[in-house]
């Protein structure tokens, strides 16, 4: 049996592990693009920020940690899948065949439609080829823009700052990190980062990127509403979106993401998909959806690897988790936090103090909470989602104060009366 | 025999003690702020429920570590937080659905209950044993676990 993964990520080095461990005796091959040893892309804001080097992005520190497991790795990227031949085609390199695959190759960043994005200085922050880039134009004093207020326009805000750089934010949402934060805490976000010194536009877009004239800054950025803004580095985060376009004419269901079952197989019998390249089920709304975040990654990359090796292993779906550090303000998003049909919502601001809580019940049971400048014992909330757990009268305690989450969890949880 | 802190809440009188021994132990001050295990007051009942880690066999921190920072203590079966590897990034305070891994702002790292190496500071400084140090079976720890695997799709995953 030969077992081949596409991308050696979160999924597909915890795939590598599980197949190993589970069938000894097949052989197990990983095949990456990038020249590093497998590494974190959840961790070069913090290698951007100088707390670590890059070897503190590895995924696995000791250095021989596949080989010492018999994993073949090849450095090739794929450019083609031929499922009905087992196949596949590698830039560069010899084909390989295999009997099972799990295509795990995580997403890649969007690159909006604009012009003069193809020039050394304009990067996205995906890669850690791209962090050495943007760690060579982020001069102290330089300025820098950022394009997209989103998870990771936010989190390497820190490292930025800290570079001494002038920066400045463009989102084209009316808010900050809009997809995981309501209007109240992207607003909050939005006065913190101003606060901290950092411009900050949303509902602004950037029209085109130009080539900056002699003695002034590399880039002159056309925006609208406001004016055209300077910079000698632009850094473009506009999101992402899962990386299929290997797998066109092979015949597997794509949607937003590989397609996958509850046994995370693709519409291919034998090709499997984990990370942010399936898009599975969200058991919260029953709907399809792509969860690109790394719990998501470890869990369905463990699940496809058992169901590879022969011992058939539901996956019960997935659910939007995420946890954002702007500038040291730290907000936490899960589930339905945009609230539910029917359902009823409470929420708790003191902006002086750039606090937060937002929860959304269905009947008596929590589906999804927003928290900002909360550190304490926030998984519960995922605990309380996830089991579904009816919260009995402890319910009518939290619409009164949402704060007190944590008495609610253990008052359902461990029989006190409530 | 590995043994686990088995707690009895019926027996807690809200003294804080372990809270005051959790935090010397790890921090060095007497700051009930920093301790890893916390004191839940139910005032309406006078009722005090201690809570820590249960060190889960699921280990959904460890799962979740982008950096291999979290790993297991075979001697005692804790979660062990390694400083040097853990980046700061909190989404194992997200993955744990017990909410029993905290990130620690001054440190910039994650902070969890380590049983303290196998002599837990907190069931020593309990007066009324309302904390117990004692052998992982046939304890009442087993309903903690029981409610782990209901947070279902990775243990479901453990064929």
């Amino acid at each position: 049996m030969r077992h081949v993964i596409i991308g050696a990520g979160p999924a597909g080095v915890t795939a590598a592990e599980t197949l190993r461990k589970q069938d000894p005796a097949a052989e197990v091959v990983l095949i990456g693009d990038e020249p590093e040893p497998a590494y974190s892309r959840m961790a070069i804001p913090y290698y951007l920020s100088n707390k670590i080097g890059e070897r503190g992005t590895y995924l696995r520190h000791d250095p021989d940690h596949l080989d010492k497991l018999g994993i073949g790795q090849i450095q090739s990227r794929v450019t083609r899948v031929d499922s009905a031949a087992k196949q596949l085609q590698l830039a560069g390199a010899d084909p390989v065949g295999f009997d099972r695959l799990l295509l795990a190759t995580g997403s890649n960043p969007i690159k909006p439609p604009i012009q003069g994005l193809d020039q050394p200085g304009v990067h996205h922050c995906w890669t850690l080829e791209d962090a050495r880039n943007i760690v060579k134009y982020a001069a102290p004093g330089s300025r820098v823009v950022l394009m997209g207020a989103g998870f990771i326009g936010c989190i390497i805000m820190e490292a930025l700052v800290a570079r001494g750089v002038k920066l400045t934010v463009v989102e084209m949402g009316d808010r900050m990190v809009p997809r995981m934060m309501d209007q109240a805490s992207g607003n909050l976000i939005k006065q913190w980062c101003l606060n901290k010194g950092v411009d900050v536009h949303t509902s602004t877009r950037v029209l085109g990127i130009e080539a900056g004239r002699n003695g002034g800054t590399r880039f002159r950025l056309a925006c609208e509403p406001v004016d055209d803004i300077d910079a000698d580095l632009v850094v473009v985060a506009a999101g992402v979106k899962p990386a299929t376009g290997y797998l066109e004419g092979s015949g597997i269901e794509i949607g937003q993401g590989v397609v996958v079952n509850d046994f995370l197989e693709s519409s291919v019998p034998g090709i499997y998909a984990a990370g942010d390249t399936c898009e599975g089920m969200d058991w919260g709304t029953g709907q399809r959806a792509v969860h690109a975040i790394q719990p998501v990654a470890a869990e369905t990359g463990r699940t496809a690897a058992l169901n590879m090796c022969g011992q058939p292993t539901r996956h019960h779906g997935s659910m939007a988790m995420n946890v954002l550090d702007t500038l040291g303000l730290i907000s936490v998003s899960y589930g339905q936090w945009m609230g539910v049909d029917g359902g009823d919502e409470v929420h708790r601001l003191d902006e002086s103090a750039y606090r937060y809580i937002k929860l959304q019940f269905q009947e008596d049971r929590l589906v999804g909470a927003i928290t900002l400048g909360m550190t304490e014992h926030v998984g519960v909330l995922r605990g309380l989602i996830q089991t579904r757990l009816p919260l009995g009268r402890w319910k009518q305690h939290l619409m009164e104060d949402p704060t007190r989450i944590m008495e609610a969890y253990l008052g359902a949880t461990q029989m006190t009366v409530g | 025999m590995q043994r686990s802190l088995y707690i009895s809440p019926d027996k807690c009188t809200g003294c804080l003690q372990c809270e005051m021994a959790c935090s010397f132990e790890h921090e060095g001050t007497f700051n009930p702020a920093k301790s890893r295990i916390k004191v839940f007051t139910f005032h309406s009942e006078g009722r005090f429920v201690p809570y820590t880690c249960t060190q889960c066999d699921e280990a959904w921190c460890k799962s979740a570590c982008p950096t291999e920072a979290i790993s297991l203590d075979a001697a005692t079966g804790a979660k062990m937080v390694n400083d040097a590897l853990c980046v700061g990034c909190k989404v194992c305070t997200i993955a744990c659905p017990f909410g029993t891994i905290n990130y620690n702002s001054v440190t910039g790292k994650v902070i969890k209950c380590d049983l303290c190496g196998g002599d837990p500071a907190c069931a020593k400084a309990c007066p009324t044993q309302a904390i117990t140090y004692i052998d992982a079976e046939g304890t009442g720890y087993d309903r903690m676990r029981a409610w782990a695997s209901r947070t279902d799709n990775q243990s479901a995953a453990r064929a």
